[in-house]
């Protein structure tokens, strides 16, 4: 599993671009998120592939190549922070209740709407958090789930920034 | 100064210093065919809006700038579809320009709509569709930048006819590129650069793959310079062809499954590989388990996603190879190689012997003769413009090419169906030479409607037809891998002389060996279109070959007894 992020032009057909790429490549694409940055013309997009290393670095390359694509970096082995948020309709009745009360507190998860016969826990983690959570909740009944897909980013000083419109950049378009 | 976009296309595409544009006009992009008659643009109406992409293609491959090719929308998109994928495998910078049907008609499934850049997302650099007069100029300007820097490749802008019949003001110094603010990769990595260097200065038995890249970055001075210092002995890919004299003798010549066999040796017996502006690509390496067993390898490549993709590199040098190899040079040392060029000659000492020039003439006629006597007449310096399959590894291995962007070919692709209108767009680009068009007569049939276009044009390229009543190359294969059994692929043709003279084109039909010269002669002294078609051997082999998947030692070998096979009848 390969751990890349983007930064891309956030207009109509990018993810389209990048999702293709994927399908050309032959890469099964395990998660793909995207969300704004704080600047409004770049999109961020973190992208789980199911692939090895070489295939990672042949994404991370071909991705970069696409010309809305501003950055591709392949972050599989850095320290890296990754978050998955779920949303679990879940069965609970009189009976039920406090059992799982106690489950959500231990998963640090929370209760976010109330139902007489049903919950809904928000739950945010690694992807193994959220799958322990699900696991101990499937005996209650899981009605329905959704979730986020992963975020990451990178620890520490380890900073992964939108490359800015640089003077070089422009010149050389200039220039031919 | 207001113009309507269409005008305004027009305008930039002058602005960017476009003469030609091969198209075909339609409903969808009828503005701009309006705006281009009161233009100095000329327009070439093609036959086939896929020969108007292949023309556009030759014209980029002949000239090095950038091919401009035109289609309405719907089924003229489409049928540059082909087009399209072509100039994306060889890295041609090719400009299409489709027309759309209106804005507020997308998605309505209208009279020919197509989601042409849907379509196109996967065989372009890059696409675009642009439904506001305003943003015309900025758009092209946008795609000739990215079509030819970089790795070059084909860009498609699908205009909205309302933004062609739209009007607005036209500022051209105003409408100013505003590509994404990509990120610089540091292209020199100095930790490769000094790995490269010691590779270099250290091998024993060292090889150049040069392919392509070196002609599109015009490196190929820097490229010579590196070889005389290095002293390494050069193979080509078909596509590189061009980018090192053929008459140099340390040009081995072309590698691959239908490269000579001391080229395929070489590379095998290597101690290092060097490969620049080349993709490693399956034609050219065989089996990758057995491809170069003990060779290091260095990868001079502008394109990032090319490393260690097929052949894992020891030193990836990224970069325009022009650039990296005037940088690389300084550092390399001048070594002894006598043993590793004289081993090398005694192999290809070997192989001579085969070649089919070698034999005495016994009436019948080969293709490769009629290659030979074509490259002899015309001293190597036409541009031959090839189709795909075995006249196109003839003419790689019989006509030695001095000059870069002198053989025009299909080779990621394999088009059938190229050579007529690419040598089309190549004689548009370069008028003053000498184009040749090589092709089989399979490739032939699939887009001979040129002819028109020719013949329209007023212009002057010869076509040799080389003629052998099969699809040769897949009844090669049939013949070597599917024990003989020739399932559709004898192949009934016209009396192509006498199709010619229908078009209005002088038409010759050669059957013996002996008229060949005489033919390319007086070919070559009309000053119009000449067409021969060429009755060659009808079974013959391209040899050496690498059986696809086989290791690239493993080739069948030139027989020493040539087929003796009736001569094709007239």
């Amino acid at each position: 599993m390969q751990t890349l992020v983007a930064y891309v032009e956030n207009k109509p057909g990018v993810l389209n671009r990048v999702s293709s790429l994927a399908r050309r490549l032959n890469v099964n694409i395990d998660s793909l998120t995207v969300g704004p940055t704080e600047n409004p013309e770049i999109a961020r997009m973190t992208i789980v592939a199911h692939t090895d290393e070489k295939g990672g670095h042949r994404l991370e390359a071909s991705l970069e190549k696409l010309v809305d694509v501003l950055l591709a970096e392949n972050i599989t082995e850095r320290a890296l922070l990754e978050r998955d948020l779920a949303l679990i309709k879940v069965l609970a009745d009189q009976q039920s209740r406090p059992h799982l009360m106690e489950l959500i507190k231990v998963f640090r998860a929370r209760v976010v709407d109330v139902a007489p016969e049903s919950l809904i826990i928000e739950v945010s983690g690694t992807v193994d958090k959220i799958d322990g959570l699900l696991e101990v909740l499937k005996p209650f009944g899981v009605l329905e789930m959704a979730r986020s897909g992963r975020i990451s980013m990178t620890r520490g000083g380890d900073l992964l920034r939108p490359p800015v419109a640089s003077s070089a950049t422009e010149q050389s378009a200039a220039a031919r | 100064m207001k113009l309507t976009g269409a005008e305004i296309l027009c305008e930039s595409l002058t602005q960017l210093g476009v003469q030609h544009i091969f198209g075909y006009p339609g409903g969808a992009i009828l503005p701009v065919y309006d705006a281009l008659g009161k233009s100095k643009l000329h327009h070439i109406l093609v036959r086939h809006e896929q020969g108007a992409t292949h023309m556009a293609d030759g014209y980029a491959r002949a000239s090095g700038g950038v091919g401009v090719a035109m289609a309405t929308s719907g089924p003229g998109a489409t049928n540059m579809v082909t087009g399209i994928a072509t100039a994306m495998l060889d890295s041609s910078p090719v400009v299409c320009i489709t027309g759309q049907v209106s804005s507020k008609l997308l998605g309505s499934d209208a009279f020919q709509e197509i989601d042409i850049t849907g379509i196109t997302m996967p065989i372009t650099k890059h696409n675009v569709v642009v439904s506001r007069a305003e943003d015309i100029a900025r758009t092209v300007r946008e795609a000739f930048i990215i079509a030819n820097t970089g790795r070059p490749g084909p860009v498609l802008v699908d205009i909205t006819k309302d933004a062609q019949q739209a009007s607005c003001e036209f500022d051209w110094d105003a409408s100013v590129p505003k590509l994404p603010a990509k990120r610089v990769r540091n292209n020199h990595d100095q930790a490769e650069f000094d790995r490269a260097i010691e590779l270099l200065n250290t091998a024993k038995r060292p090889v150049i793959l040069a392919g392509r890249g070196i002609i599109l970055s015009g490196a190929m001075r820097a490229f010579e310079q590196f070889v005389r210092t290095c002293n390494i002995p050069v193979a080509m890919t078909l596509l590189g062809i061009g980018c090192f004299p053929a008459s140099d003798p340390m040009n081995l010549g072309m590698m691959g499954m239908h490269g000579e066999a001391w080229v395929n040796h070489a590379i095998q017996e290597s101690d290092l590989l060097i490969a620049v502006g080349m993709r490693f690509d399956d034609r050219v390496t065989g089996d990758l388990r057995t491809y170069a067993k003990g060779a290091r390898k260095i990868h001079i490549e502008i394109d990032r996603a090319e490393i260690n993709k097929n052949v894992k590199v020891d030193a990836a040098l990224i970069g325009d190879a022009r650039e990296t190899l005037e940088k690389l040079t300084p550092h390399i040392s001048n070594p002894d190689r006598g043993a590793w060029l004289s081993h090398i000659k005694e192999l290809k000492g070997d192989s001579a012997v085969r070649d089919i020039q070698s034999l005495p003439d016994n009436g019948h006629l080969y293709a490769a003769h009629v290659i030979n006597d074509l490259w002899k007449e015309t001293r190597g310096e036409a541009i031959v413009v090839t189709d795909v399959g075995q006249h196109q590894m003839w003419e790689a291995q019989y006509y030695h090419h001095n000059q870069p962007r002198t053989l025009v070919t299909s080779g990621g692709l394999g088009t059938m169906g190229f050579a007529l209108p690419a040598a089309i767009g190549a004689k548009f680009a370069k008028p003053d030479s000498e184009v040749w068009v090589v092709v089989g007569d399979g490739g032939f049939q699939m887009t001979m409607c040129e002819l028109a276009t020719i013949v329209q044009e007023k212009i002057n390229i010869k076509i040799a037809i080389i003629n052998n009543g099969f699809l040769g190359m897949v009844r090669q294969w049939q013949e070597f891998f599917y024990d003989k059994r020739y399932v559709a692929t004898p192949l009934v043709a016209p009396d192509f002389a006498a199709l010619a003279n229908a078009f209005g084109i002088r038409g010759e039909r050669i059957t013996q060996r002996g008229d060949v010269l005489s033919a390319i002669r007086s070919a070559r002294e009309s000053s119009e279109t000449v067409l021969i078609d060429f009755r060659v051997e009808q079974e013959d082999s391209v040899y050496p070959m690498v059986p696809a998947g086989a290791s690239l030692h493993e080739m069948i070998r030139r027989p020493s007894n040539p087929l003796v096979e009736t001569a094709t009848e007239p």
